[in-house]
């Protein structure tokens, strides 16, 4: 039902159950909010979106109040400006003020509503929250003097990735966020998959930096600095410094690595190829011995942690390759090391991904061989956006390069394994191609695409019928227990804890929004279409790693550096 | 015991007419002690009366007892409501007026006994007797009921509070006792209950005043299948002691009245909240939910009626915010106590997304007399707008303290002066605060305003749940305030901005007014002002935009002395002194050189080393130094040391 409500004195159409702020946003109407997050239950914890309703004593919360016939609001009177002035002075009053030093500095939101507000002078004062630094995680820094306990993190973690591992703890003016028992984030269920990181609105939270590493090696002349970096970097750093991505970029990027200093310069792509590829061995292994059991893809090492804390069960399930960057990475340290005639402990390998559970992943156990790990550090997408500003490099302005050898060049299906769904997919065309010899219909595939946050399909390719389960973001972990108690049989799971996939990485931009998701999901699958290698079987470099670098190898040819292990993991829950 | 079980549930309970059958009836008079053949003596055993001593009077009186055999009744009840009498001890010889005596503690309780079994009364400890139709009376001895404690009180929720034994269900059912829930789920319908209890006119009487009936009837009109009812029995503000009175001495009129409400909101899921830490009252209320399952006053088919009920118990995790509605329902759902967004309101979706109905203890045990007596009977007492009594808990500076209830429309004034017998040791009158931390104070020109909801209410003063805090001249009101603004800062659950930034900020601004004035020349002086001029806005935008009521009416207490003492404020802030001497920043002490003896005393026992002097000469004070602690002052046996 369409009524009009009065808002300014102006008349505007609502509809029957949204809410004022919804309601006000359709019509242009801007109301300051923090605590809000799209597609959340309201809580009403920040009071900044609050307006006047006339015949009301109080203000209202516009993000949680429904709209009713007889409403007549103002949304900027004076009482209402100086409420959200006010509210945020008190925010600011014992924030500490080190803003030009800041890790959110001009992208903080707090900033912008102070700017907006147009707070000027300190009206309220107040001693400073005492600092508190939590660098404990691989992956996440906590800087709790910075929180301002609008618990949008603890809602992400709680409803989307549904770890639960942030809290509120204590009441009054002790109030803070932490993880269980209020120890560091490594002692507890954080699986550093670092959505909290995205939606903090200050400092609060963010990505452990690790650029400082990675400049202290540029300057070593004896050590081979080598990169990988993953098939959405090139978009996602487009998207960060706010110009249009075209295909090109993907060669521009390599040069922008060698204009930074970086010797070595290979696509995480192929090792997504292998990780299909073994994978899809796997699975023929499993189908020819008639295996009752699934497999789980591995790719996802917020997933990996995540099963091993709370299902440890299935860990045997759990395919023991290795994600993308760690086989890349290993790949560097055997092929590439011998092909440059380098020590593998001479050569410093970066990889720059969307994610951030990647930096814990670097730092597993079982992720190095002869106790040189296959990755050193791993950077964002945000990280390497910093970098390329601090060594002042134009990249609109730089010539694209290839890659280089072995590792320079991927499938279509290596780019869409960054996309919940794609993996599985990729999996399933390897092992159709290897059974029936020709390609998979693309439209078989189609209900592995869908948006939905657990999806599944069957497909049979004349010997055998397998069935795929599609688990996107952790809350489809449920659908996934549910059906399989209802008895349903799977042979492939894929788990991808970020929903969307890897796109709604942690390591990408500040706040996702559901248009930039499905624009780079929508990119990857066009790509698919038009790309000729779009099979790791087909990939020319696939086939040279494969059939000549590993066989050659007598180190590396029984391809053990591909494989990994899970193991349950005691935290504090 | 069988048979009595018996006959008090078929014969009372359910029989069909109001007035029993002489038989029955002197059963009755038998188990309420109206026809004894020997002495019965009832001790109090509330809280306030354990504290003074009543469990040590107890077994001296069973000593006594024991050692000159005699054969008498001893019978622990509830809490007759004047704390100051507490431990009180009654006693009833056959067939005379009950005789109360106050502070009887262990050591007098011979004494006692020898003056009452010799007819030697001893008129010191003797309040006074009660008057009970049928009972041969006292010559001389003043009546209980005309004392001005009792007098001006209307006793309708604490008739039986202090009558008889709280954990005898016996006794209860012999008092009209669960008459009234028999007679519901046997007459009426849910509707007709809700709608008696609208009738009546029946508000709620945690502080909001919504009308119960009401409330009743829009979790019975949801359409829901099922439906909680929950009492609030999280009393928590620091000063209010009346539901934990109501609970210790008639528990079962509390079960009565939850089971009326939640029949009729058509519910079979009862649950009481409790207050961390009155686990005396906690005790008393589960043993009466075992009695009134053995008797099938809760159970599966309540006698017949086809009507299923059973209370279960929770206790609160310990936090002053648990007790706010939305906050309460996130604890009882085993999440962290925060207040939840309105609407959806609790009687739409509450507990579990169920209607759920939050009824305060001294509301739901109105309901039994109002079933029993009708709403037109409920309606005579009090005022037009808010009909009934309220049950207040006097605290503070008053010659007398305790549990009262007044009728509604009573003036403060009455309470003050006639019930609390006005101020302790004669000193000045300040103000009442009503209503808790977050409440408002009463000053002599408000004395006069009759106690209801709408006046209260014009003037910009809550009810509260029941505090009644008498503050006297020797109270510093910015020390007050500042204390409250504590307790408020470290009880907010953190949640929303406004409240617990706001309530630390105000708190910080009300502790540099107090706090000693130190290096005046670097700009302190300067920063104090300005948090000053902060203050009323910081409060006004709390009070406009919080989340729930904790952080909307933390400001009151401020706000309020603002407008009562604004020269105490600015006392405080300009001239930098304390009237009543309470701050202790603001306090300098100095020896009076002519009264000094140099005894030492005094510098050896202050803690920063402030006091100088040789021994048998005068010493002095160095005021730098000083804390303001007053160590000094309390212990010179000269009066030798001045406070300004």
């Amino acid at each position: 039902m369409v009524f009009t409500i009065q808002v300014n004195n102006k008349k505007i159409s609502a509809e029957k159950g949204e809410t004022i702020l919804s309601a006000l946003n359709r019509h242009g109407i801007i109301i300051p909010t923090l605590c809000r997050m799209k597609d959340f239950t309201p809580t009403g914890a920040c009071r900044m979106c609050v307006v006047e309703v006339d015949g009301r004593e109080k203000l209202v919360t516009a993000c949680s109040q429904p709209v009713e016939e007889w409403m007549k609001i103002n949304t900027h009177s004076p009482r209402v400006i100086n409420a959200r002035k006010t509210i945020v002075e008190l925010l600011l009053s014992n924030h500490p003020d080190d803003c030009l030093y800041c890790d959110r500095n001009l992208d903080c939101e707090l900033q912008k509503l102070a700017g907006e507000l147009n707070i000027t002078e300190r009206r309220i004062r107040s001693r400073k929250i005492k600092p508190r630094l939590d660098q404990s995680s691989p992956a996440i820094v906590r800087e709790l003097s910075k929180c301002i306990l609008c618990g949008r993190c603890v809602r992400v973690c709680e409803e989307l990735i549904t770890s639960t591992s942030l809290d509120f703890i204590n009441k009054g003016r002790s109030t803070h966020v932490g993880p269980a028992m209020d120890r560091d984030l490594n002692f507890s269920s954080c699986i550093s998959c670092g959505q909290c990181v995205i939606v903090c609105p200050t400092a609060a939270l963010h990505e452990k930096h690790n650029i400082a590493e990675v400049k202290e090696y540029l300057n070593k002349p004896e050590i081979l600095k080598a990169v990988q970096y993953s098939p959405l970097v090139p978009a996602g750093i487009a998207e960060e410094m706010g110009f249009r991505y075209s295909r090109d970029f993907d060669r521009v990027l390599n040069s922008v690595f060698r204009k930074i200093g970086f010797d070595k310069v290979f696509n995480t792509g192929t090792g997504t190829d292998i990780c299909i590829s073994e994978i899809a061995g796997q699975l023929l292994e499993r189908i020819k011995n008639k295996s009752d059991k699934p497999l789980y893809i591995s790719a996802c090492p917020a997933w990996i942690k995540y099963a091993e804390q709370f299902m440890p069960e299935i860990l045997p399930d759990v395919s023991t390759v290795k994600s993308p960057q760690q086989i890349t990475g290993s790949l560097i340290k055997t092929v590439a090391a011998a092909r440059a005639g380098v020590r593998p402990d001479k050569i410093f390998s970066v990889s720059v991904t969307p994610c951030t559970a990647m930096k814990f992943e670097a730092r597993r156990d079982g992720m190095m061989r002869k106790g040189i790990s296959d990755v050193d550090t791993v950077l964002t997408i945000r990280e390497l956006s910093r970098l390329i500003k601090l060594f002042g490099i134009d990249v609109t302005n730089a010539d694209p390069e290839p890659a280089d050898e072995p590792m320079e060049g991927r499938s279509s299906v290596a780019a869409m394994a960054e996309v919940s769904g794609g993996m599985a997919e990729g999996v399933i065309r390897s092992v159709w191609f290897r059974l029936a010899k020709s390609e998979a219909e693309r439209q078989m595939f189609k209900k592995l695409r869908s948006g939905a946050s657990f999806r599944e399909a069957a497909f049979n390719t004349g010997s055998v019928e397998i069935s795929v389960a599609v688990v996107d973001g952790l809350t489809g972990l449920n659908k996934l227990k549910e059906a399989r108690a209802s008895g349903r049989k799977y042979d492939l799971i894929e788990v991808m804890t970020c929903p969307g996939g890897c796109i709604n990485g942690a390591g990408i931009s500040s706040m996702n929004t559901k248009d930039e998701k499905k624009n780079r999901a929508k990119m990857i699958w066009q790509a698919d279409d038009t790309d000729a290698v779009n099979l790791p079987e087909k990939s020319p470099v696939i086939i040279n790693l494969y059939e000549k670098l590993i066989k050659e190898n007598r180190e590396i040819s029984d391809k053990k550096i591909f494989h990994t292990h899970y193991e349950k993991r005691d935290v504090l829950l | 015991m069988e048979d009595l079980k018996k006959i008090l549930v078929e014969k009372v309970l359910l029989y069909e007419s109001d007035v029993l059958p002489p038989e029955t009836e002197s059963i009755l008079r038998q188990i309420r002690r109206e026809k004894t053949t020997a002495p019965v003596i009832y001790i109090s055993s509330g809280t306030s009366s354990i504290i003074s001593g009543s469990e040590e009077t107890w077994s001296a009186i069973k000593t006594y007892l024991d050692e000159n055999s005699l054969k008498t009744d001893l019978v622990r009840v509830g809490c007759q409501g004047p704390a100051n009498f507490e431990p009180l001890v009654c006693i009833q010889l056959p067939g005379k007026n009950r005789l109360f005596f106050r502070n009887i503690t262990g050591e007098k309780v011979d004494l006692l006994l020898n003056g009452v079994f010799h007819s030697d009364i001893n008129e010191d400890d003797l309040a006074g007797q009660q008057g009970t139709r049928g009972f041969e009376m006292w010559p001389g001895i003043p009546f209980i009921e005309e004392l001005p404690f009792f007098a001006h009180q209307k006793r309708i929720v604490m008739n039986n509070c202090g009558c008889y034994d709280p954990e005898n269900i016996d006794e209860y059912i012999a008092r009209n006792g669960f008459r009234a829930f028999a007679k519901t789920i046997r007459h009426y319908t849910f509707e007709e209950v809700c709608d008696i209890v609208e009738r009546s006119g029946l508000r709620g009487r945690g502080g909001g005043g919504y009308l119960t009936g009401l409330k009743w009837k829009q979790a019975l009109n949801t359409g829901s299948l099922s439906r909680y009812l929950v009492c609030n029995a999280k009393e928590s503000d620091p000063g209010a002691f009346t539901d934990r009175t109501l609970l210790e001495s008639d528990p079962f009129r509390l079960i009565e009245g939850i089971a009326i409400a939640s029949y009729a909101i058509g519910t079979s899921n009862a649950i009481i909240f409790f207050r961390k830490g009155s686990e005396h009252a906690l005790e008393r209320i589960r043993k009466a939910i075992g009695k009134a399952r053995e008797y099938g006053v809760l159970g599966n088919n309540i006698f017949s009626s086809g009507y299923s009920l059973d209370i279960s118990v929770r206790r609160e995790p310990g936090a002053f915010v648990c007790g706010e509605e939305t906050a309460l329902i996130n604890t009882l759902e085993g999440k962290r106590g925060m207040p939840r967004l309105k609407p959806p309101y609790p009687t739409t979706s509450g507990l579990f997304g169920k209607p759920t109905v939050i009824n305060n203890v001294e509301t739901l045990m109105n309901v039994p007399v109002i079933m029993l007596n009708g709403p037109e009977w409920f309606r005579a007492t009090g005022t037009e707008s808010s009909p009934g009594t309220k049950v207040f808990a006097i605290a503070g500076k008053g010659r007398m303290s305790g549990v009262v209830e007044v009728e509604m429309g009573t003036s403060a004034r009455t309470i003050l002066e006639d019930i609390a017998d006005g101020i302790k040791e004669g000193r000045e009158f300040r103000a009442i605060q009503l209503g808790g931390v977050s409440g408002s104070f009463l000053t002599s020109e408000n004395l006069d305003l009759e106690i209801d909801y709408e006046t209260l209410r014009e003037k910009g003063i809550g009810m509260g749940a029941g505090g009644f805090v008498i503050i006297d001249e020797n109270t510093c009101m910015v020390d007050l305030v500042r204390h409250y603004m504590e307790f408020m800062r470290n009880e907010n659950c953190g949640k929303c901005i406004p409240c617990r930034e706001g309530t630390g900020r105000m708190l910080e601004i009300l502790e540099s007014i107090i706090r000693k004035p130190e290096n005046e020349e670097s700009g302190t002086t300067l920063e104090r002002f300005k948090g000053v001029m902060q203050l009323d806005s910081i409060a006004s935008v709390m009070k406009d935009t919080s989340l729930c009521g904790l952080g909307q009416n933390a400001p009151n207490p401020f706000m309020s002395a603002l407008g009562n003492f604004r020269e105490e404020f600015e006392e405080h802030i300009f001239d930098r002194k304390c009237r009543a001497n309470v701050c202790r920043g603001l306090r300098t002490f100095s020896i009076d050189v002519e009264k000094c003896t140099g005894c030492t005393a005094c510098a050896s026992k202050c803690p920063v080393n402030a006091i100088y002097g040789t021994r048998l000469q005068p010493f002095f004070i160095v005021e730098e130094k000083c804390t303001g602690c007053g160590i000094c002052y309390d212990i010179c046996k000269f009066t030798a040391i001045t406070v300004k």
